[in-house]
């Protein structure tokens, strides 16, 4: 069964542990399951059978403790804003966001007159990937995730940081 | 029924009650607001006028030098007629009875009209914000609304209105 079947020999890999770890931790990023407004719609869309982001390895989550990345899909007002900053204090390390939307990115629509609508979920959370779109099609936030991929790989998370 | 023989029912029951006002519709009816608790119990309870349904509560603010309004439609399923309720409320001190115990849709509508335009609706079992958060300052939908200027310390920008689209 499969390509694989009698093509090796049972064999050992040699592999930088960091950046296996970047490997195991990019492929498998599971996403924390909340949609704030219309965009919300697109993430449900790239997450159903059409897109499918189980081929990348994404899975919702409906608890914070389990999510690895933070999708902010929607407008975030500003009564919302301290829960999105709540939730974030609430995800395990390593931890990713990714900004949805014009909405999440820069208060999009509303940014003139939506006296409750918070500017930038960049004032309440440090945002690693931005989506452009109102809303952004599947496409585009898969291309995202992509572009987080391709940022967790290149972590190196045994390495210690020095400011 | 018509509206004009809604208007003259109630004016029978509650004499001295509607006002006359030429800015509204055929189907909207100005009323004084210190019986109002009394006129939309009459309101449901009068067999032919049976508003059994309240579809809506609005607020208005009419600007500078007027009042600020709540609006009430009711529905009689029964009749199959229609009526708009207007009351103006003084700016400075806005309130009038709650209607949330005769219609318990009423308990949201009204606390959504507070919400947005201050309007204290007494009697109220529950007059809490709905959409703002419990700590929001001031009211905005009044025309006078000052955007607050920060929000647990996060800090909501004041863009000048075209300047910098020009
Ligand atoms: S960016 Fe557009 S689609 Fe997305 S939440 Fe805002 S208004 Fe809705």
């Amino acid at each position: 069964m499969g390509v694989l079947e009698n093509r090796f020999k049972d064999n050992i890999i040699v592999a930088s542990l960091d950046k296996f770890l970047g490997w195991a931790r990019s492929t498998s990023p599971w996403y924390f399951q909340f949609g704030l407004a219309c965009c919300a719609i697109e993430m449900m869309a790239s997450a159903a059978s059409r897109h499918d982001l189980e081929r990348i390895g994404m899975m919702p989550r409906s608890s914070p403790r389990q999510a690895d990345v933070m999708i902010v899909a929607g407008t975030v007002t500003m009564k919302m804003a301290l829960r999105v900053k709540k939730l974030y204090e609430q995800m395990a390390d390593p931890k990713y966001v990714i900004s949805m939307g014009s909405c999440a990115t820069s208060g999009g629509p509303y940014w003139q007159h939506g006296y409750h609508v918070l500017k930038g979920v960049d004032l309440v959370v440090p945002v690693d990937v931005y989506v452009p779109g109102c809303p952004p099609r599947p496409e585009a936030l898969i291309e995202g995730l992509l572009k987080l991929q391709e940022k967790i790989q290149t972590e190196r998370p045994l390495t210690r940081k020095t400011a | 029924m018509t509206p004009a023989e809604i208007k003259t029912a109630i004016e029978s029951q509650f004499p001295g009650s509607v006002l006359e006002n030429e800015d509204l519709a055929e189907n909207q009816v100005e009323l004084k607001g210190e019986q109002w608790l009394e006129m939309a119990t009459f309101l449901k309870n009068d067999p032919n006028l049976c508003f059994d349904q309240l579809e809506c509560i609005t607020g208005i603010d009419t600007g500078e030098a007027g009042p600020l309004q709540t609006r009430y439609n009711f529905h009689s399923m029964e009749h199959r007629h229609k009526i708009e309720v207007v009351i103006s409320h003084d700016r400075e001190n806005p309130k009038v009875a709650s209607i949330e115990q005769l219609w318990r849709i009423g308990d949201w509508f009204e606390r959504e009209t507070y919400d947005m335009f201050g309007i204290v609706y007494e009697g109220h079992r529950d007059l809490r914000r709905i959409l703002c958060p419990d700590d929001w300052e001031g009211w905005p939908l009044r025309k006078d609304y000052e955007g607050q200027e920060d929000y647990h310390g996060i800090v909501v920008p004041k863009i000048k209105e075209e300047e910098e689209w020009e």
